[in-house]
């Protein structure tokens, strides 16, 4: 990945030394075997020989499946009713990949999608997995089992042409038959009772060109939906096992704060109740909610508080103190020209996932089960054997479909919490965040400074870029426009507050820097802002969707006098985005009147779940374009509710209009977080036309003209 | 704690409880109705949405001194037998969610508006649904699946296979 890698200190996406086995032997045909038969025959693909085509970023470099396979990762079995059962360790999140994955396998196999079921995030079924983020999973995962689905058509294929003794490529295979020219067919299942069938993902199997695809393409609805609208679909919170409590750990006053003394004995005396202190950690269990709500309450914490934090306003001048700026090497050789400098400030945001962290533990002698929410099932299985001083092999780490992350939920606090009491309490234990727990002991996609000195030769073309990042990320930071002279760098600093992952994390952050800055130089330049960038972009397809946008939008005229455009574009994890909005003045400031967005991520895989992706995209962006920001002193959260902590609602959002570009000519990117860089600064752009915008997110007017 | 008598889904049932005690809590951890979901405790992410008598109420902040008589109806209840509410079918028509978990909440809220406005304005679309969030950002969807639900729904409902 070209992701500019984080420091040591920030948890960006957490990125782990997970090293393949050294030696990986040839694997024996009696390994195969001995799988199979644990799964009741059937045809079996497993990962794929050294060298292959696999990558690392799943199968290798752990181990999934310990129990079921032996050494062996499966990902895909058929059994003798034809029914096909595709393994992955990406979890779904609402990003819709269980339905894309089942149309991957379905079109390769050449089976309905309802032929398919996918086993996803459990760490003793599905082959090794690094976690679902940096829209991964359909540029990586859905290869990976277009190849095995595709192997294993071979397979069938093959054995068919033997027992009919033709030649394959007479042969056709289509809605789970194999059928000759002259009429005979015969099912998968038929097919597989002859005896169990057993391979290697290929390196180049018989894959179907993107123009060829039949289910894929297609926007097929979410697999499981019927269960989403009727409320039977189990979360991890709706989990009920024989005998279970509910956990609630006692939470520090203040981020940062100590117990200096701890009083049990009132809580430890209430019926049913069980009170654990380990360390730092104190929590209790309890029946029910509201007796662990009580018991909790029940145990007197003397903390001792950190002081002299920095707070919401101080944070940006901290931020910039402590990244050792002093160090930062001198400016590219620039010459002279126009100068363009801004500052601009982005604060801490929360993700305010609306399933709360939230796990289920259960102890069976020495073997741990935790169900929880988590977007790294095996990252979580490392942190709780760890915390258990227990081998990988001992803990099972299960992932119910999740009520969405969008890159909070990488984790495994609540699940080693949650592991803790039960242990304590020999019973399986609950714990479910509260709202207010989930905004103080989550943690923030980064506040950053981002520092941008432009030069403007007398051609009115950019001739130098410096670009400096302070602590909120690396990604994106490349500028996309041609720039003779660059300098681009990402400065980790001290953040007070515990950062991490967020959907799009830093590209966010230096989109908006970069498009404000791109869009000021234009208006300073008296040129178009659309033409101003097309004279700089080399790019095709970043030039395509900005012009769709452009074009959508009716750029470069409002569609009513008094409105005004703005519009922003970019390219981040391979994806292309241009969005564009038009706005109008109210007595306070201005509103949103219309959104435009154009997306082109390559081959569409599902057009209407790849619209839903990014239609929310841009209306997750709205809330750090126009109201989300974390305030805090002294270690406290100071807007950690909903009432406080403002979120775009039904009334914050605009007709917005979303322009998919199906490029079935590319390999398809991930889609889940592209669409959100560029919304902030396309509303940026167009509050200008109404007096000055602050440089700091949320956008605001500072001044009005 | 007391007795109460909680009328929910047709049935009524006989909770021990704190008068204090919210809705929520009760539905989910006594009566294993686990559809309705937690999403703040404070009424203002319409995760918990629920009828009662034909009301949208915020099951986390309704206590359970304030339901004597009242008919409460949750998701589970939504539908009859096998065929889903028109409202749920129009959710599933146009796909309006992504991760689902403010799907039973929104539906709910939904079914309330129909029933005091069966063509409601967009205005009136925007009020009722303010207090619900969908942090996946489907608001659109929303609206056009509550649209599809206020002209007839869906036209050939699928029946549970």
């Amino acid at each position: 990945m070209s992701e500019h890698l984080p420091g040591p200190d920030i948890e960006v996406e957490r990125y782990e030394l997970s090293e393949a086995a050294r030696y990986r032997f040839e694997l024996e045909r009696r390994d195969f075997l001995r799988v199979l038969t644990a799964m009741g025959g059937g045809l079996l693909v497993v990962a794929s020989r050294p060298g292959s085509a696999q990558n690392g970023e799943s199968g290798r470099g752990g181990r999934g499946g310990a129990q079921a396979s032996g050494d062996l990762t499966s990902w895909l079995h058929i059994d003798e009713q034809g029914r096909v059962t595709a393994f992955t360790g990406k979890v779904e999140i609402g990003q819709n990949i269980r339905t894309s994955l089942t149309q991957t396998v379905s079109d390769e196999l050449r089976v309905p999608p309802s032929a398919v079921t996918m086993v996803m995030a459990d760490t003793d079924l599905t082959p090794f997995d690094q976690g679902t983020f940096g829209s991964r999973t359909t540029p990586m995962m859905a290869p990976l089992l277009a190849r095995a689905a595709a192997t294993a058509r071979g397979l069938l294929l093959a054995r068919a042409a033997e027992t009919w003794n033709v030649s394959r490529e007479t042969l056709t295979a289509r809605d789970g038959r194999i059928s000759t020219p002259d009429g005979r067919s015969i099912g998968y299942g038929e097919l597989i009772k002859a005896g169990p069938l057993t391979g290697a993902v290929a390196a180049r199997p018989d894959e179907m060109a993107r123009d060829q695809w039949a289910v894929r393409g297609t926007s097929l609805k979410k697999i499981d939906g019927r269960d989403f609208v009727t409320g039977r679909h189990d979360y991890t919170a709706d989990l009920k096992r024989e005998g279970l409590l509910i956990g609630r750990v006692v939470r520090p006053t203040a981020i940062g704060a100590v117990p200096t003394s701890v009083a049990v004995g009132a809580a430890r005396a209430m019926p049913g109740v069980t009170v654990v202190r380990d360390g730092d950690f104190i929590g209790v269990t309890a029946p029910d909610e509201r007796k662990a709500a009580a018991a909790a309450a029940a145990v007197k914490v003397e903390w001792r508080l950190p002081a002299g934090l920095p707070t919401s306003e101080s944070i940006y001048e901290h931020l910039k103190r402590t990244a050792g700026a002093a160090s930062i090497p001198a400016a590219t050789s620039r010459n002279e020209g126009r100068v363009f400098r801004a500052s601009y400030r982005i604060p801490y945001i929360a993700h305010v996932p609306p399933e709360p962290r939230s796990a289920v533990a259960e102890w069976t002698g020495d073997k741990l089960t935790v169900w929880a929410a988590t977007q790294r099932p095996f990252g979580v299985r490392s942190e709780l054997a760890q915390a258990f001083r227990i081998p990988d092999g001992r803990v099972r780490v299960i992932v119910p479909d999740m009520g969405s992350g969008y890159g909070g939920k990488h984790t495994g606090d609540v699940a080693v919490e949650a592991a803790r009491l039960a242990k304590a309490a020999g019973r399986p234990v609950k714990i479910v965040y509260t709202r207010a727990e989930e905004f103080m002991w989550a943690y923030f996609r980064p506040a950053g400074v981002i520092d941008i000195d432009a030069r403007v030769d007398a051609m009115g073309r950019l001739s130098s870029w410096e670009f400096h990042n302070y602590n909120s990320g690396g990604s994106g930071l490349r500028t996309p426009y041609a720039v003779p002279d660059r300098r681009e760098q990402f400065h980790q600093s001290d953040s007070p507050l515990r950062q991490g992952s967020y959907r799009g994390l830093a590209a966010t952050a230096n989109h908006h820097a970069r498009e404000m800055h791109m869009d000021a130089i234009a208006r300073a330049l008296g040129v178009d802002a659309v033409e101003f960038r097309l004279t700089h972009l080399e790019d095709s397809r970043l030039r395509d969707v900005l012009v769709k946008a452009a074009e959508t939008i009716g750029w470069p005229r409002a569609s009513q006098p008094g409105r005004s455009l703005g519009i922003a574009c970019g390219v981040e994890k391979g994806a292309y985005v241009a969005t564009a909005v038009e706005a109008s003045r109210t007595p306070d400031g201005f509103r949103l009147e219309r959104v435009v967005g154009v997306f082109e991520c390559g081959a569409i895989v599902n057009p209407d779940g790849l619209s839903n992706q990014v239609e929310g995209s841009i209306v997750q962006g709205l809330g750090g374009a126009l109201f989300e920001a974390v305030r805090f002193a002294d270690g406290r959260i100071l807007n950690g509710t909903l009432a406080q902590y403002r979120v775009p609602r039904f009334k914050d959002v605009p007709p917005i209009e979303v322009v998919l570009l199906d490029r079935k000519d590319l390999p398809s990117a991930g889609a889940g977080e592209t669409a959100i860089v560029a919304i902030a600064p396309a509303i940026g752009s167009a509050a200008r036309a109404f007096g000055e915008v602050d440089t700091a997110l949320p956008v605001t007017l500072t001044a009005r003209s | 704690v007391a007795r109460f008598l909680l009328r929910v889904n047709g049935q009524t049932h006989e909770i021990e409880g704190d008068p204090a005690d919210n809705l929520l809590s009760i539905l989910r951890g006594e009566l294993g109705l686990t559809g309705s979901k937690y999403g703040c405790g404070e009424g203002q992410c319409g995760a918990c949405t629920v009828l009662v008598d034909g009301q949208a109420m915020r099951s986390c902040v309704t206590r359970l001194s304030s339901l004597t008589d009242k008919e409460i109806t949750t998701i589970e209840g939504l539908s009859g037998g096998d065929r889903l509410h028109p409202v749920q079918e129009a959710f599933l028509e146009v796909e309006a969610f992504q991760c689902g978990y403010c799907t039973p909440g929104m539906v709910m809220a939904a079914v309330a508006l129909l029933d005091r406005h069966p063509n409601p304005s967009d205005q009136q679309i925007a009020s009722a649904m303010d207090r619900n969030v969908c942090r996946c950002g489907t608001f659109p969807r929303i609206v056009k699946a509550i649209r599809l639900a206020a002209s007839g729904g869906v036209p050939d409902a699928r029946a549970e296979s």
